[in-house]
């Protein structure tokens, strides 16, 4: 009798706790800002999009070493990843790469400027950028990604000094200005906002 | 144009300048000190090593507006550095130099590397110095130089 | 006082110049060594006061050096000759850069220089007479004061010892020693009584460039001193039509902007207090060009032109035993090659520069020069004077591997040309990185196509050798030095001098007209041809299965003396380590000769991440005496990591549509520390035999000994320079 009764009880449990979440998941209700998982998944392409952006990736790397330009050329003066992704001695990111850019000699800048982390790398060992689905996953593995959620993504996402450095790249040596990832930053801090509230899906394949 | 306090290798000096100007520039044309060298310009060589607020920075990529109050530290004050003198006393040891023209630089960056990494590994000597140029090729000697410094300044730790 | 013994036919003059000291001059009149000087003639009929040697009160000894420092050591290396002939205290040495004056010529080439690695090779005995000639004049002055003869005294350490115990030191003799006549015959030290030659001596010049101190050309800092960049025209020799300037001038700084006549073309000078503001106005600048009429090099244009070439003879060089030795020999029994080397810049690392001041009847230049007499008559003749006007300093040089010696001395004709309208300011010429990767003189491209014919021994039974390559001296005032019967020899040394037995050799030339200026690169023609040489030689020896060495001892003519004493010693000094690599490393081997200094070298080499590793070189060499073991050292283990340059994957100069595609380090990118041997180890073959130089001799062995190492571990061919993947 209570065997029976238990599994009524988790049952209703379940139903109770899918129809909650399938409220949140239908979109049903627009002025929640709520998305729905397709919604959320064609959010996360966008932010794929920037991410991906050869300049992303010079420093979302899986090499030891950064690169540079648009061409992902390796970074001159052979300057190495270190062992917390901020150079070596005699050769720290920061040495070279001041708070804010550098235009009259070609220098980009911002706070800290480093590598990510290696679980934070968006390419293969064969410079080949990770599919969107990869990078989802290891974007979203918090063991990986220094403990961030969905929120946390997004603040990052929004605030973080050289995340925002991507829309203010400043100017090549030559006096060129820098390319600019597909996306502006707010239209980037939108397509989060909204794959963060859809819960953050990552295409399967 | 623009007025900069800057701390030299512990002196105030005062300089006015176009605010683009790098701060390799300001060292050796407004306050004659060229003892910091002029190699590429684009940070690819490393003859511009300086230490801006205690890391190793090359000169001729930073304007002298992005330096503010930040001590900067040029081969002239090495010989009165714990580090700088015995680096410099393995170099004439050693017999590193060639033309020479490399060398502040080299040594500049030798001692950030040996302030941070007083028993550098054959790996440290190679990251750390791994950005600065000698067409003259003394590498050999440098790596040598480096080794024998840091015995120097390691004698009598255990 | 003394009248001073002026003798302009003779070999020695002295002055006495009051509170001063000794001075004693060298004159050797330019055909006394039955050389025929390829420049025109200044006949030195007054010389400078201050000649070689300068005893000063103080005891310091001041001698003159007449040639550059570049790296070299030779600041260092001929006062240790002259002060040990003199029996100098060293301690008390001071060396200078002589500026440009006739008394300061090379005493071979009869023009003031530094090149052909003959710094030692050709001034040895001049330094050692004119040390044992000072010293001879003090002896005798002591010994007049001492009622005594000479042969009752003896030197040492700036002094003299005389009977009884009686002493004086060179500071207190020289006023007398200026007065005594100079010696027209020396003799000199033996071997055995030197106390530095053959010593590992210290440069004399590491501190002050440990400090800072050193001052380079660049480095040059006069009172209402401006300086200046030019704006080249992207195309070799193309002009300005038209400039817009309004934007330069308005960069605060900025003085002046107009166009002058560069060495081909024209370009625009920038003139400014400082340098920054003047690089600033430079880019501001806007400028069209007139390219009509002006030949645009292409790279890939070029080798298709160079193949093409090279597959037909050219001018014959070499025709030795059976020309068509080649054609009898079996097609399993041959080898057919070709190479190609593209244009190298040299980049020393302190960039180009002159300063020059122009007062009208007179003028003043600073240069780290490697060609004294020429730059100074190129400056002269832009200014309008004879070069007796133009005082011309020899500054200390950060390198320069042929750079700084340019037969039309450009950077100084760009220099006077804008001294000249700056009239009584002093302006300094500032060449950026940009300047001198783009800026043309560099190490022609070559293309070779070589056909082996392997004999049943596995020795080469035949030879035949195209090389295709612009000639570096024809149209230029050294033409007659190297270029005979339209054929440039830099452009096949190391080939057509071979020290192999190749019994039928057919070796031809081809020298087309490129528009790209190109130079002298350290080592020269020796920097394609022994990789050639090398390269095949071990192809042959692996296909012969015999071990590299032995196969080229076997393979060297029996009077190879100077390449056959460092194979043998090679063996010995690589036994320990050649056979017993770990996995994954391989054995390179190579041997060549170059400006008389027979040179062999072995490395130890993996591949990490598709490149080289070296991870040591073992050098011998001999250069007969080693006049300083230690300058002998740090040349050859500073000297192969400049030969490198040809191996990193970014060593090549390469044009599109006529402009240079490099711009800076980031697109040709030198070898860096990571790119050079761990260690490198040299033994020099003991030798009494005259010195020879060791300032080209490094480059010419490395490459191959690297690429022979990889050829084992990968069973690959690199024929293609540099070495982009391995």
């Amino acid at each position: 009798m209570p065997r029976i009764r238990a599994g009524l009880l988790v049952s209703i449990i379940a139903i109770a706790v899918a129809w909650i979440g399938s409220a949140r998941f239908a979109g049903a209700d627009a002025s929640d800002n709520t998305a729905s998982t397709a919604q959320g998944l064609a959010a996360w392409e966008q932010v794929y999009s920037v991410l991906t952006h050869p300049r992303c990736i010079n420093c979302h790397t899986a090499t030891n070493y950064p690169q540079q330009g648009d061409d992902r050329r390796r970074h001159v003066a052979n300057v190495v990843r270190g062992p917390e992704g901020k150079g070596v001695p005699a050769l720290n990111c920061a040495g070279c790469h001041q708070e804010t850019n550098a235009d009259s000699t070609g220098v980009p800048g911002g706070h800290n400027w480093h590598l990510a982390p290696l679980s934070m790398r968006w390419q293969d060992t064969n410079d080949r950028a990770l599919s969107s689905a990869e990078v989802c996953r290891a974007v979203t593995d918090r063991s990986k990604n220094n403990n961030l959620d969905g929120p946390g993504l997004l603040k990052h996402h929004e605030e973080e000094p050289l995340v925002k450095w991507a829309w203010n790249p400043g100017r090549r040596p030559d006096g060129t200005t820098r390319t600019l990832p597909p996306l502006t930053h707010e239209q980037f801090v939108a397509a989060t906002r909204r794959w963060v509230e859809a819960g953050t899906p990552c295409p399967t394949k | 144009m623009a007025t900069y306090q800057l701390n030299i290798n512990g002196e105030r000096r005062e300089v006015t300048v176009d605010p683009s100007t790098p701060l390799l520039w300001v060292l050796r044309e407004d306050l004659k000190m060229t003892g910091t060298k002029f190699g590429c310009g684009i940070s690819a060589c490393g003859a511009c090593t300086v230490h801006v607020g205690g890391v190793a920075t090359r000169s001729c990529i930073v304007p002298i507006s992005h330096v503010g109050d930040r001590p900067v530290v040029t081969i002239e004050a090495m010989s009165a550095d714990p580090v700088g003198r015995v680096v410099q006393n393995a170099w004439v040891e050693e017999d590193v130099v060639q033309c020479g023209y490399c060398q502040s630089g080299q040594i500049m960056a030798a001692v950030a590397l040996l302030k941070h990494t007083p028993r550098p590994t054959e790996q440290n000597i190679e990251e750390s110095m791994g950005g600065n140029l000698c067409r003259c090729g003394t590498y050999p000697r440098i790596r040598a130089a480096i080794k024998t410094a840091a015995t120097q300044l390691t004698k009598g730790d255990a | 006082m003394v009248a001073p013994a002026i003798d302009r036919r003779g070999f020695l003059r002295v002055s006495f110049a009051a509170a001063s000291g000794l001075l004693v001059s060298l004159y050797l009149e330019p055909n006394v060594l039955g050389q025929e000087a390829p420049m025109p003639q200044q006949q030195a009929k007054v010389y400078p006061p201050e000649a070689f040697v300068n005893i000063r009160p103080d005891g310091k000894i001041v001698i003159q050096v007449n040639r550059l420092e570049f790296g070299q050591g030779v600041q260092t290396s001929l006062p240790m000759v002259l002060a040990d002939e003199m029996d100098a205290d060293w301690t008390n040495v001071i060396a200078e850069l002589a500026p440009a004056a006739d008394v300061y010529k090379d005493p071979l080439f009869g023009i003031q220089i530094v090149g052909g690695s003959g710094s030692i090779a050709h001034s040895f005995t001049q330094y050692r007479e004119l040390g044992a000639k000072t010293r001879a004049m003090l002896v005798a002055a002591a010994a007049d004061r001492w009622n005594t003869t000479p042969d009752k005294c003896r030197t040492e350490a700036s002094v003299v010892h005389g009977p009884g115990g009686q002493t004086a030191t060179y500071a207190e003799l020289a006023a007398d020693a200026a007065h005594k006549p100079v010696p027209a015959k020396v003799n000199l030290k033996s071997a055995t009584e030197f106390k530095l030659v053959g010593k590992r001596v210290k440069r004399l010049d590491s501190r002050p460039k440990c400090n800072g101190s050193l001052k380079f050309g660049l480095d040059l800092d006069l009172p209402g001193m401006k300086v200046a960049v030019v704006a080249h025209p992207p195309v070799f020799g193309g002009r300005v039509k038209r400039i817009v300037d309004d934007e330069a001038r308005r960069v605060e700084g900025v003085r002046d902007v107009f166009e002058i006549p560069l060495a081909k073309g024209t370009g625009v000078a920038i003139v400014a207090d400082k340098f920054w503001p003047a690089k600033q106005a430079r880019s501001r600048l806007k400028i069209d060009w007139d390219l009509t009429g002006v030949e645009q090099p292409d790279s890939s244009e070029l080798w298709t032109r160079y193949r093409q070439l090279g597959n037909t003879a050219g001018l014959v060089a070499v025709n030795r035993g059976d020309a068509n030795a080649f054609d009898k020999i079996a097609a399993g029994d041959r080898i057919v090659a070709e190479y190609e080397f593209p244009f190298l810049a040299h980049t020393p690392m302190e960039p180009l520069n002159t300063t020059v001041r122009f007062d009208g009847d007179r003028a003043e230049a600073w240069a780290g020069s490697q060609f004294q007499t020429v730059d100074q008559m190129a400056v002269a003749e832009v200014l309008g004077l004879k070069p007796a006007q133009v005082t011309f300093h020899t500054e200390m040089a950060g390198g320069g591997f042929g750079r700084r010696a340019v037969t039309d001395s450009h950077i100084q004709r760009e220099a006077a040309v804008i001294a000249k309208r700056l009239r009584g300011t002093p302006v300094k010429l500032v060449w950026t990185r940009e300047d001198d990767v783009q800026g043309g003189y560099y190490r022609p491209m070559h293309y070779h196509r070589v056909e082996v014919g392997i004999g049943p021994d596995g020795l080469p039974a035949a030879w035949r050798h195209v090389v295709v390559g612009q000639s570096l001296l024809m149209g230029t005032p050294f033409e007659s030095f190297a270029v005979k019967n339209g054929i440039d020899e830099t452009a096949i040394e190391g080939t057509s001098d071979t020290h192999y037995s190749i019994p039928n050799m057919h070796l031809s030339v081809h020298h087309p007209k490129v528009n790209v200026p190109v130079l002298w690169w350290r080592s020269v023609g020796h920097t394609h041809n022994a990789f050639v040489m090398e390269t095949l030689i071990d192809e042959l020896a692996t296909r012969a299965r015999m071990d590299p060495i032995a196969y080229r001892r076997k393979l060297l003519k029996p009077d190879a003396k100077k390449l056959i004493g460092p194979l043998d010693l090679l063996d010995k000094a690589t036994a320990a380590w050649r056979n017993k690599l770990a996995r994954g490393h391989a054995l390179g081997v190579s041997c060549h000769e170059s400006f008389g200094t027979g040179v062999a070298c072995a490395v130890d080499v993996s591949i990490d991440n598709k490149r080289p590793r070296i991870h040591r070189a073992t050098i011998a060499v001999d250069c007969g005496i080693a006049v300083n073991p230690l300058s002998v050292e740090s040349q050859f283990q500073a000297g192969i990591g400049f030969g490198l340059t040809q191996l990193v994957p970014k060593g090549a100069i390469t044009l599109k549509n006529g402009t240079v595609e490099q711009r800076n380090f980031d697109g040709y990118a030198p070898p860096y520390i990571i790119d050079t041997p761990m260690t490198v180890d040299v033994h020099i073959v003991p030798s009494t035999e005259a010195p020879t130089g060791c300032g080209e001799p490094p480059v010419p062995v490395i490459s191959p000994a690297v690429v022979n190492a990889l050829a084992r571990l990968t069973s690959k061919r690199y024929r293609t320079l540099p070495l982009v993947s391995v």
